[in-house]
């Protein structure tokens, strides 16, 4: 197939979910079935994605196909010249492998969601949601720029919106939405002014424009440290998406939305869109980017998993075991594993979702029951939901023959050759403990859900397999959990095609100074290794190489560990959760309330906006308005003052001119008499006066 | 189009319907209504016939020659005043790509306030002649280019503003409307001196040693035609012309309206009729805007580029400040006013960057808040007829009792927060991208954008409260779904915010060849005037 075959069928995958979401929204009253169109749709894009995939990566395995075009023309700029801002897409191996991902995971939620979703009055309104959902999640994979992954960023953070507060008239569900909402904000602010600093400097958004730019030593405002700060900002936008700490508080209460949403978007696919976006600028990132990056990964994944170790709800357990896992997957970008980061993406995302859907399979059966304290016992009346759920856990435990192990080996290998390498062993050791407590709290969710005995009968009775529409996906997912997809060789990653033929380091374009050294082959050594081109250089190949082992066996150690203890506690018995709850009190109380983030960030940010906003209100009413009508005020007191002082004063002073001339002349028209004599006598007694003031003597 | 008088034609043609309604007797309602509906599609279908002939290319904003659609004659011409000498007004009218935009937009709001205003009750005939002196005076203003007949505009908007507040408003409908003509008139006394002030500055000596003064802005901008002992002479630069610009600033700022000079603007908004506060926000707030733009920018370069710093910190005050009130407020229509006040800081911040993206978003914003604004005026006002309250706490899951109208919120809510495919995010994120390009106001930049956050922090607050939830069957027999009038108030707007957020490119191009000639003549312009000043 062609290049532009390619691109065009790209492109048809991109607009086919929009389609169905116009198609199903506007529609979806009057005809009540067009949701199938909906499930039609998806499922056509996926068999589109399975031929560009095919395609891509017989025939253009190490070229990238690319298509853009000029969407604003900004003509002849004073100062710049020519500036335009173009869109397009960029399809590698990345984007190829993630459009079979999203597609697929897609296309067996709609399917699943065809019968938990049955008798919701808004059925229709649900699956154009996965649409449009779909459509911008595909946005972020195929873009080749900076702008146009903002752009899809925010669209699936509006139905990742709309379908966690699908439920709206519950208070809990549209709070959710709009924590979902405001949280993923604050990264994007972060991720927005990063582009702009690198859109001031290149007058482009096109990631491989600007990745040539900073390869010829161009940097943002000339310094590395501005290329550090642009990797890092960039990167919050991943924070917030990928719910990594601190902003990883809006993905446990997205659990509010329906849960094949919750497999589909806050599992699999959308959050994980921060890590693709890592992956996407890895090749800019500095070395301090990268160890801030490492130490966000490393941190959030600890944290979350010590959360997940107390929590009874099913959905919340997994919630916290996403962030972990994801905080993984940046950690592995951080360290340089550019390869297993992305590969734990795409096992954690069948995996990740076959659990979301297996609990959905059991919160449906159970009548939405979500409490594992009321289950138990299900393994019989659920056969297959059980072992899909168990294989998908074997996964995330990273136990040999499953995909996780595989991924999460490599992962772990990253990050002790990281330590290795740099001396920041706390990363490994964090990695590890992960891993540890991943399997503990992984089978602890197994053991309390499905082995035992059942705590609660009631529900326990009612409870039933589910139907074929909805265990298909599972048993779809569970199957893409092993091996076998990825490598021959059950332990052994570097055998497979995935991981060095398809996903390959790409060089870092940071100049010398900056960057980690081990991160760029030298020039005396060869630019092609064992398997096509690597990126790193030998030292790191070495490490990773020393690593190898050792990781293998610590994690497998440890999870065997994990999952030793889960079954000691939960099954057997043997030792008491709750003795061990009593003696770490506090620790448990604080994992139990998820370390209070949640009512630390109220008290703080949420009370102090809101406060601020009524203090300004309050300023704006009385101050600055006051200001206004004190002065209207003023002047017709003024007004008044003069009025009063026109009246009684000026006009005063005016009246009692007049009054005293009238008085002097009332007075002295008495002297008007008429008669001679007085006048006579008047003038002679004048003459007298007169006499006497100029008078000679 | 050569010849034919189009733009005194879009101008004055709410004139010739206001006469026409006059001589309607008041019982025939519908016969009014009908008239005024004719009169402002007439004047869409004008703005459509002028951006059909609109030359792309043209920049228009200092140069006669690449204006278009120029009517220009001698309108008032008193000679012999002793000192004063010869009085000259030009009746002087163009477009270019900073105008079109803006004729465009109270075109297409004035018709949707016309449909809005169906529903009004009490005395009829004077409402609707009022409202189209209201359009002429409005669209006067964007297409004047003699700061008289500008000013003359700008004055002729201000009384049947007065009255359509003062008569057709809510219960202080008296005092929002005493507060708005006197804050407006405030400004306008400043402008008045400034515009004097310049035409004693600016003239030609004529062969007999006369001079002639002139109104004409496009004379005004070239520092040629300034006499040398000017008092506003960019010859010889001097603090009058800081003064001056400072003067006709604070006249245009009130109208943005620029913090501290917006507490009117809440009280005219939660006072005035709906179809009032459209054309309030959706129009009326761009005039300040653009006179900075028509008129302080190329008229003061070297001013301009001084004080770019203070616009912009004003503008990002306006973001936040407006924003964070905004989320105090417990009144539906306030809320949306506070909006209008944060979202006018992005016009602001835009145009201090002096540069062809921020010039660029600063004015599409303009339009884009004039669409958005609208249609969020129109919401209130749609809750507002049924219910007779705006108290956002009052209601509550209206998504299921009116869900076509929670649609229309939504897209309207979504547009007004910047989401991407809608026109609002394309403008404010031209903004910033033009602002973050100066180093001056980087940082100013970088607190502007916390205003994405604390916007969608109160819309989606806002449309938590009153459409999630469950229902308050308080409103069970009054709250119906939006009517045929209604759709057709909101589809057109609707379709306006998302065909702009797909394609920028129909607005962007009409405006960029006159964005590019601004930016470079206000460059030249400060780089000049220094020279000569040194």
């Amino acid at each position: 197939m062609s290049e532009t075959a390619n691109i065009n069928i790209s492109i048809a995958i991109l607009l086919l979910p929009l389609l169905g979401f116009i198609i199903v929204l506007f529609f979806g009253k009057r005809f009540p079935k067009i949701y199938l169109a909906e499930v039609g749709i998806i499922s056509f894009a996926f068999i589109l994605s399975l031929v560009v995939g095919y395609s891509k990566l017989t025939s253009f395995l190490h070229q990238d196909l690319l298509f853009s075009f000029t969407w604003i023309n900004f003509g002849n700029v004073p100062k710049i010249g020519e500036l335009t801002v173009d869109l397009g897409i960029k399809i590698d191996n990345l984007t190829v492998i993630m459009l079979f991902v999203v597609n697929l995971i897609s296309m067996l939620v709609h399917i699943y969601s065809i019968a938990y979703m049955e008798g919701d009055k808004r059925y229709s309104r649900y699956f154009s949601y996965l649409g449009i959902f779909t459509f911008s999640m595909l946005g972020i994979v195929l873009t080749d720029n900076l702008l146009m992954m903002y752009i899809f960023w925010e669209l699936v953070g509006l139905s990742s919106y709309l379908l966690i507060g699908f439920w709206y008239e519950k208070q809990s569900a549209s709070d959710a939405g709009k924590k979902a909402f405001l949280t993923n904000r604050i990264g994007d602010i972060g991720m927005f002014i990063g582009i702009l600093i690198l859109f001031t400097n290149y007058k482009s958004f096109s990631f491989d424009f600007i990745y040539s730019q900073i390869a010829n030593g161009i940097l943002p405002y000339g310094s590395e440290v501005w290329l550090t700060a642009a990797g890092i900002l960039v990167f919050m936008g991943a924070v917030g998406k990928s719910a990594q700490f601190p902003l990883h508080v809006w993905l446990p209460d997205a659990m509010e939305g329906p849960t094949p949403v919750s497999a589909l978007i806050h599992a699999a696919t959308m959050v994980a869109a921060g890590v693709y976006l890592v992956a996407r600028i890895f090749v800019m990132l500095t070395a301090d980017a990268m160890l801030v990056i490492a130490i966000v990964g490393a941190v959030t994944s600890l944290f979350a998993a010590t959360i997940a170790l107390t929590q009874n709800d099913i959905k919340k357990v997994l919630a916290y075991s996403t962030v972990s896992q994801l905080g993984y997957m940046i950690m592995a970008l951080g360290v340089g594993a550019y390869t297993y980061a992305f590969f734990h993406l795409v096992t954690h995302a069948f995996f990740k979702a076959c659990l979301f859907l297996g609990s959905g399979s059991v919160i449906h059966s159970m009548h939405h029951e979500q409490d594992i304290r009321e289950m138990g016992g299900l393994k019989k009346k659920m056969p297959i939901t059980y072992y899909t759920f168990l294989i998908s856990t074997l996964a995330i435990s990273g136990i040999p023959l499953t995909s996780g192990f595989l991924s999460k080996d490599g992962l772990l290998a990253g990050t002790l050759a990281f330590g290795e390498l740099t001396g920041h062993w706390l990363i490994p050791i964090m990695g590890f403990l992960v891993a540890f407590l991943t399997a503990f709290y992984m089978f602890r969710l197994v053991i309390l859900t499905f082995h035992g005995e059942p705590r609660n009968q009631h529900k326990f009775d009612h409870a039933h397999e589910s139907p074929f529409v909805m265990v298909m996906p599972l048993v779809v997912l569970s199957v893409l959990s092993t091996f076998i997809w990825y490598t021959p060789n059950p332990i052994g990653a570097t055998d497979g095609w995935f991981a060095t033929e398809w996903v390959q380091t790409p060089q870092t374009v940071v100049p010398e100074t900056s960057r980690f050294d081990f991160m760029v082959r030298e020039p005396h050594e060869a630019s092609v290794g064992e398997h096509g081109l690597i990126a790193h250089s030998e030292k790191y190949e070495h490490a990773m190489h020393w690593a190898h082992y050792p990781a293998m066996i610590l994690s497998i150690l440890l999870g065997g560990l994990g999952i030793l203890l889960a079954f000691t506690m939960y099954q057997w018995k043997k030792i008491s959760p709750d003795n061990i709850a009593d003696k770490v009190k506090s620790l448990y109380k604080g994992s139990l309330n998820k370390w209070y983030v949640d009512e630390i960030y109220d008290a703080s940010f949420i009370s102090g906006t809101l406060g601020l906003g009524n203090i300004l209100s309050w300023f704006d009413k009385w101050i600055v308005d006051g200001i206004v009508n004190g002065s209207a005020t003023l002047t017709r007191v003024f007004s008044k003052i003069s009025g009063w002082f026109d009246t009684y004063i000026v006009d005063g002073f005016v009246n009692a001119t007049a009054f005293i001339s009238g008085f002097i002349g009332l007075n002295f028209k008495r002297m008007q008499t008429g008669k001679v004599q007085t006048y006579i006598v008047l003038v002679v007694f004048s003459i007298i006066v007169l006499f006497f003031i100029i008078g000679p003597f | 189009m050569n010849g034919f008088p189009i733009l005194s034609l879009i101008t004055f043609l709410p004139v010739i319907g206001m006469i026409i309604i006059l001589f309607i007797p008041s019982k025939m309602i519908k016969e009014i209504k009908i008239t005024s509906l004719i009169i402002t599609f007439l004047q869409i279908i004008l703005a459509v016939v002028l951006l059909g002939n609109f030359n792309y290319n043209a920049g228009g904003i200092y140069e006669v020659s690449s204006f278009q659609f120029i009517e220009k004659f001698r309108w008032i011409e008193l000679t012999g005043l002793s000192w004063i000498g010869t009085i000259k007004v030009d009746y002087f009218l163009g477009a270019d790509g900073l105008s079109l935009p803006m004729i465009l937009l109270t075109a297409i709001v004035s018709f949707i306030a016309i449909i809005s205003s169906w529903n009004i009750s009490k005395s009829i005939k004077g409402y609707f002649a009022l409202f189209l002196l209201l359009d002429t005076g409005m669209m006067g203003v964007f297409v004047a280019l003699d700061f008289f007949l500008f000013y003359i505009f700008w004055e002729l908007m201000l009384l049947p503003m007065y009255f359509l507040i003062g008569i057709w408003g809510g219960p202080r409908k008296e005092y929002a409307a005493i507060k708005f003509f006197i804050y407006t008139l405030f400004g306008s006394v400043f402008m008045l001196l400034v515009m004097i002030a310049l035409y004693f500055s600016a003239g030609e000596t004529l062969a007999d040693g006369r001079v002639v003064y002139t109104f004409n802005l496009l004379a005004l901008m070239d520092p040629a035609n300034y006499l040398d002992n000017g008092l506003l002479s960019p010859l010889n630069p001097n603090n009058y012309r800081l003064a001056a610009y400072i003067a006709l600033f604070v006249g245009f700022a009130i109208k943005i309206p620029m913090f501290p000079f917006h507490t009117w603007l809440p009280d005219a908004h939660v006072e005035a009729p709906t179809p009032i506060s459209v054309i309030l926000a959706g129009v009326l707030l761009k005039m300040g805007t653009y006179g900075i733009l028509r008129i302080s920018y190329p008229i003061f370069p070297e001013i301009t580029e001084q004080l770019a710093y203070y616009i912009a910190l004003f503008g990002v005050i306006n973001i936040i400040y407006g924003g964070l009130v905004a989320l105090a407020q417990k009144d539906f229509k306030k809320l949306i006013a506070y909006s209008s006040v944060s979202h006018m800081g992005y016009v602001l911040l835009g145009m201090a960057s002096m540069s062809t993206t921020g010039i660029t978003g600063a004015i599409f914003q303009m339009f884009n808040h004039g669409t958005i604004t609208a249609m969020l005026f129109l919401i209130v006002g749609v809750i507002y007829d049924r219910a007779h309250t705006r108290e956002i706490n009052g209601f509550g899951g209206l998504a299921n009792k009116m869900p076509i109208y929670t649609g229309f919120v939504t897209v309207a809510f979504f547009a007004a927060i910047g989401l991407p495919s809608l026109s609002g995010f394309i403008s404010e994120a031209l903004v910033f991208v033009g602002a973050f390009g100066v180093a001056e106001i980087r940082t100013l930049t970088m607190i502007g954008t916390l205003g994405i956050l604390i916007g969608a922090a109160y819309m989606l607050w806002t449309l938590q409260r009153i459409f999630f939830g469950e229902f308050n069957t308080k409103w069970e027999n009054v709250l119906h779904d939006i009517t045929f009038r209604e759709y057709a108030m909101l589809i057109p707007l609707t379709i306006i915010i998302i065909f702009l957020g797909i394609y920028p490119s129909a607005m962007l191009d009409i405006m960029n060849t006159s964005v590019n000639t601004l930016v470079e003549f206000i460059a030249n312009g400060a780089q000049n005037i220094r020279i000569s000043g040194m």
